[in-house]
This record gives structure tokens, sequence and C-alpha cells, in this order.
């Protein structure tokens, strides 16, 4: 028998894990790192989906889901390609050297 | 003879585009032989169409010869059109006769000149324009070639550039004439806006039927014009440009600032005189301000120590008289002196020419002396202008011209006691100073040696000159003396008769007393400067006298007036205003701009995780706001 996991706690769960992400992508000054932390932020949005869409019985938010699941594998791969670039121009993966567009 | 009309100023035209051009690479003698032949060429068809006009005269009284339409908006189309009748003959013949004379004797007058060509270009110029002037049959080609006059004039006075002080005398002159002009374009504008056409021939003979006489219109319009012909006229308040015009030179001063362009004020006024008939208080306007004008120029000329300027003023104070004709409605009277003065004048400006060349550019009279016997020909001729302006009885042509304006003054119509007094003591002070003139000049001991002597291109037009300053002034006499009216007959094709009161009688007396004035104007100064100057210096012992005479040399103190009310006020608005208050509006906002720029530029710093941040905490305070509210 399920056991009922109330949607508050979800909620939370996928609030921190974003807050997490988030908390990631500022402090990190390496772009893997970065690229990690936002692929936590995209899963806890995710989570966020799953959690509403079985609180009103709806497939839609498994639906979205699987989207997001489709974009983060496109992000991560066009993200890696980036990040190789970058790596192979500066020789240097820290975000704070790369300051090029400085107004 | 109507079709060769055009040649007329077209031979100047073509001389002045062929110099303008090419002058630079011409060696001189086709320089001179193309300046002065277009314009004797011109002068010669004159002649050929005047004799063939009086001859046959045109059952209209006018030849018109249309060249091209010049522009065609709706109903206004005006055309290049030259329209010549007894009036424009008058003038185009002094004109293109003088300015032949002039140019002849230019040849040898500025033969040492750097700028030989650009001289001979302006000089062809100045006629074609002034040509084209009296000619027009519309008033737009008449300002047409009353602008070119005028520039011809500044380009003219400022000839000898080098000098600075040439060059604000070529400002002056035309920023002070401007001053008129832009009055008169608006009255053209008037009589456009009036009559819904700019053709003479048709505005004077719709004048009568538009317009009541002492109508207000006709005022503004008269008095509009009045302000164009005083300012190229340089009449009262307008004068002050024209003793500073001397700064040209002499052959310049003769044509422009004696003979032709100083006078186009009275062919406009004569050519419109319909409208000032219409009007009898800007006639009686025009009267005062040439009788004023004929009175202060005349003390002023009895001041001046340089040659050249005691001429410029004795021109403003003639031209006074011929003013004072046309307000009388005198018009013949005003263009027989015009045509009298044409000749006189520029015999006599030619002839102080040859005697400032040959002393060694002296224009100090006081330094001059004895040049009688050194220069007989100048002196001779000299003689006969002085004559003749000083309207030396019977002898001089001068002086049945300003007899009858005298007598004008006293019996015509509109004339009046204190005129003819004005007039007279005019004529008084005319000769006073033409004969100071004369006598520190020509007689007294030689201050100043001889330097080089006039060639035969100088005297000859000077002996012309001469010739027609005695000899034009027979074709119009008196009433009681002669009677014939030959001038006079002829321009009344034009211009109407003067009305004389009805109880005018005894002009055998005004002209007695006419010559009168004339003789003991021509002792007295005889007494003062030659005959005892013991007197003139008792006289300038007084303290009275001194001043009034700084004050008459300074010309009434009217340069210092205008500096002080016109000048100064805009120079000093003008230093206050240096950096253009309005600017700083826009300057304003330029600056705010450039602040907003920097400080938001301080943002994009280029830093990656800043960006972040800054989204965060705006989403942040987006959503604290959302559920606070």
């Amino acid at each position: 028998m399920k056991t009922a996991i109330s949607m508050e706690m979800i909620l939370l769960l996928a609030g921190l894990l974003f807050v997490l992400g988030i908390a990631g992508v500022i402090i990190r000054k390496n772009i893997i790192f970065m690229l990690l932390s936002i692929e936590v932020m995209l899963n806890a949005s995710g989570l966020a989906f799953i959690a509403a869409g079985s609180h009103w019985g709806q497939p839609d938010g498994q639906v979205m889901f699987v989207f997001i699941l489709a974009m983060a594998a496109a992000e991560v791969s066009v993200g890696l390609a980036l990040i190789l670039q970058i790596y192979h121009q500066h020789k240097s993966l820290d975000i704070d050297n790369l300051k090029e567009m400085k107004g | 003879m109507e079709h060769l009309l055009w040649l007329i100023p077209a031979f100047p035209l073509a001389g002045f585009l062929v110099l303008a051009l090419t002058g630079k690479s011409m060696p001189p003698v086709w320089v001179a032989i193309i300046g002065a032949g277009t314009v004797s060429l011109s002068a010669i068809f004159t002649i050929i169409i005047g004799i063939t006009f009086l001859s046959l005269p045109p059952a209209s009284a006018h030849y018109v010869q249309t060249l091209w339409t010049w522009m065609e908006i709706s109903d206004f189309h005006p055309e290049i059109s030259l329209y010549l009748d007894a009036l424009s003959l008058v003038f185009a013949f002094v004109i293109t006769f003088i300015a032949a004379l002039i140019h002849l004797y230019s040849v040898a007058f500025m033969a040492f000149d750097k700028d030989y060509s650009r001289f001979f270009a302006c000089m062809n110029l100045f006629v074609c324009s002034m040509l084209l002037l009296v000619l027009a049959d519309n008033l737009l080609l008449l300002y047409l070639g009353w602008e070119g006059v005028g520039l011809c004039s500044y380009l003219l006075i400022g000839f000898w550039y080098e000098h600075p002080e040439n060059g604000y005398a070529a400002q002056k002159a035309f920023i002070i004439t401007r001053i008129g002009d832009t009055a008169m374009a608006i009255g053209i504008f008037v009589i456009f806006y009036q009559f819904g056409t700019l053709l003479i021939p048709d505005i004077l003979a719709k004048a009568p039927s538009l317009w009541q006489p002492e109508a207000s219109m006709a005022t503004i319009t008269a008095l509009l014009l009045l302000a164009g012909a005083l300012g190229k006229s340089a009449q009262l308040p307008f004068q002050t440009w024209l003793p500073d015009a001397m700064a040209g030179p002499s052959p310049v001063s003769a044509l422009i600032h004696a003979a032709t362009m100083v006078t186009a004020g009275v062919y406009l006024i004569a050519r419109m005189h319909v409208i000032f008939e219409l009007s009898p208080t800007v006639q009686l306007i025009i009267a005062a301000i040439g009788a004023a004008t004929l009175f202060i120029a005349g003390f002023s000329a009895l001041t001046q120590y340089d040659l050249k300027r005691v001429l410029a003023y004795s021109t403003i104070s003639q031209i006074g008289y011929m003013f004072l004709a046309l307000g009388l409605g005198a018009w013949t009277a005003a263009i027989f002196h015009f045509m009298i003065h044409a000749f006189f004048k520029a015999l006599l400006f030619l002839a102080a020419g040859a005697v400032i060349e040959a002393l060694h550019h002296e224009h100090n009279m006081f330094k001059m002396g004895g040049l009688r016997t050194k220069l007989p020909v100048v002196f001779l001729t000299f003689v006969i202008g002085s004559a003749s302006l000083i309207a030396l009885p019977l002898i001089s042509s001068g002086f049945y011209s300003k007899d009858q304006i005298l007598w004008f003054a006293w019996a015509s119509k509109n004339g009046n006691p204190l005129l003819w007094l004005i007039a007279i003591s005019g004529a008084f002070i005319t000769a006073l100073y033409t004969t100071r003139m004369v006598m520190l000049t020509f007689w007294g001991e030689v201050k100043t040696e001889v330097d080089r002597l006039p060639g035969k291109l100088i005297t000859i037009p000077l002996i012309i000159l001469a010739f027609f300053s005695i000899c034009v002034g027979f074709i119009e006499l008196p009433h009681n003396f002669g009677s014939l009216t030959l001038f006079s007959d002829f321009l009344h094709q034009v211009l109407p008769e003067t009305l004389l009161k009805s109880t005018a009688s005894g002009e055998v007396f005004f002209q007695l007393l006419g010559a009168l004035a004339t003789f003991s104007g021509i002792y007295t100064a005889y007494i003062l400067w030659y005959k005892q100057p013991e007197h003139l210096e008792k006289l300038k012992r007084n303290e009275m006298l001194l001043r009034l005479y700084s004050f008459w040399h300074s010309g009434w103190g009217f340069d210092q007036l205008y500096q002080t009310l016109i000048v100064r006020p805009i120079v000093f608005i003008a230093t206050i205003n240096k950096n253009d208050v309005l600017d700083k509006i826009y300057q304003g906002i330029t600056l705010i701009s450039v602040a907003l720029y920097r400080s938001l530029s301080f943002t994009q710093s280029g830093s990656l995780r800043w960006y972040i941040m800054g989204l965060v905490v705006g989403a942040i305070i987006i959503l604290g706001i959302q559920i606070m509210l």
C-alpha cells in the first residue's frame, strides 16, 4: 500500500533542490559544476511537475517531465561542447577569468 | 531697333563672364580691350537705339523686348523683359555713356594694379546690373538689378582688400543699404499682394483705381519703397555709408558712388511716381528728407580735409536736391538734375582721382596746393566741374537744373518757403565748400610735388565730361530765358507735369537770389581760404565754432549715434549669448544621457555570476511582492 506523502513535503523538497542548484550556480567557480547545478535545478522543477500531476491525477505532469528530460539531455550536450571550446581557447574553466563582455 | 535692346545689358555681361572666367591668364591689353570695349559697345548701341527712339517715336511711347519667361508659378510668371521709355532711355544713356568714359579712364588709372582683370570684371557686372535695373519692366527684375549693383558696390569698395578698413567700409555700405533693400522687398510683396502682378506699367495703370488718394495701403507701400530708395541713395538716415565708400578706387567712386548707383533711388521713385502721387504725405516726407540731407551733408562737406570725402558729402547733398525735387512733384527737374549731376560729379571724381594719383596717393587737401600750373588739364576740367556743382549762373549746366529745383521749391504746389530757404542756403554752402576745395587743391603754394603726370587716356575722358558738364544744361532753359523745354517735353511722355501754385510769379527774382547765393558763397570762400586767411584764424579761435566744426566733420555724429543705439547693444547681446542660451537645453539632454549610460554600463560587468545573482534577486523581489499582495 502506498504511503501517501503529502504534497507540501514534495514541493518543499523540490524548492530545496532548486535553491541548492541556484546556490551552486552562483557560488561555484568551475563551469562544469555550474552545469551540474543547472541539472539539479531542472530536476527540481521536474519533481514539482510530477508531484502536481499525481495530485490532480493528470498525465500532463509526467508528459512535462519527459520533455524536461529531453531538453536537459540536449542542454548538457550543447553545454559540454561549449565548455570544451572554452577550455580550448582559454585553457581554464574558471568563470571569473571569462569576463570578455565587460561593459 | 527694338530687337537690339537686349544687346545693351548683354555686352557688359559677356565682358564680365569672359573676364571672370579667363581674366587671370589674359594679357592686360586684352583685359582692357574686353573690359572697356564691351561697355563702349553697349554705349554705342544705346545711342543708336536712342536716336531711333527719338526720330521715330513708337506709338506706345516705349519699346518692349521679352527675352524669356523667368519662372512660371500658376498665374505669376515674371519675364526677363526689357522696357525702354523716355525715363529709362535717359538713365541707360547716362549709365552707358559715363561708364564707357570711366572704363577708358580706368584702363590707364588701374594699369599698375595686380588685380586688373578682377576690377574690370566687377565694373562690367555693375554696368550690366545697373542696366537691368533701369530697363526692367517688372519689379522682380528691377530687384535683381538692384541687388546686383549692391553686390558690385560691395566688391568694389573692398577692392583693395589687404587693408582691413576697406573691408569694413564695404561691409558698412552693404549692411546699411541692406536695411533699405529689405524694406523695399517687403514693399514689392505688398504690391504683389494688392495688384497680383509685378509688371510696372500694369501697376501704374491700376493704382489710381485701386487706391484712393491718401489711402493707408498706398502710404505704406510708398514708405516701404522710399526706404529702399533712401538706403541706396544714401539719404537721411542711411547716409553714413557713402563717405566711407570712398575706400574704393576713384573710378569706382565716380561710376557707382556718384553717377549711377546712388541715383537708383531717384529712378525708383520716378518710375513708381503714381504710387507716390497717391500719397501726398509721403511726398512731403521725401521733400523734407531731401532738404534735411542736402543741408546736413553740405555742412559736413565744408569741414572735410580728404578730397574724396568732400565729393562724397557733396554727392549726398546733390542727391538731396533730387529727392527734394521728387517730393515737390518736380519729376523732370529731378531727372534733369540727376543727368547733369552724373556728368559733373563723375568728372570731379575722375579729376580728383588724377590729382590723388599724381600726388602719390595723397588724399589730404591741406597737403595739396599750387596744382594749377602743374596739372593744367586736370585743373581746367576740375574747375568746370566745380562750376557746374556750384551752379555758376548762365554758363554751367548745373545752374539750369538747380535753378529749376529752387524755383519749384518756392512755386510748385507742394512747395513752401521753408523748403526754398533750405535749398537756397544749401546752394550757398555748396558754393562755399566747392570753392574751398578748389582753392586748397589748386591755388596756394606747392606742398607735395607732382609724382606722375596723367596720360592721354586719363585726360580725354575728363575733357569729354567737362564738355558735357557745360553743354547739357542748354537743352532745358528757364521760361523767362530762352524757354527751351526739350528735356522735360521728352520726359513728359512718362512723368506728369509739375503743378505750379496759381500765385507763383517773379521767377527772375528767384533766379537772381540763387545767383546771389552762389556768388556770395564763392566770395566768402575766396576771402576765407585764399585772400585773407587771418579771418579764418579768427574764426578758429571761437570755442563754439570749433566744437561745431568737429561735430560737422564727423557727419553730425550719426556714426556715433548708430554705434551707441544699434551696434553696441547688438554686439553686447551677442557677447552674452556667445554660448547660445537655447543650446543649453540640448546640451543638458546630452549630459543626462551620458551620465545614465555611464551608471548603467557599470552593471555590464561581464561576470556571469553577478547576472545570475541579479536574476535571483529580481525573482525573489517579484515573488515577494506577489505573496505580500
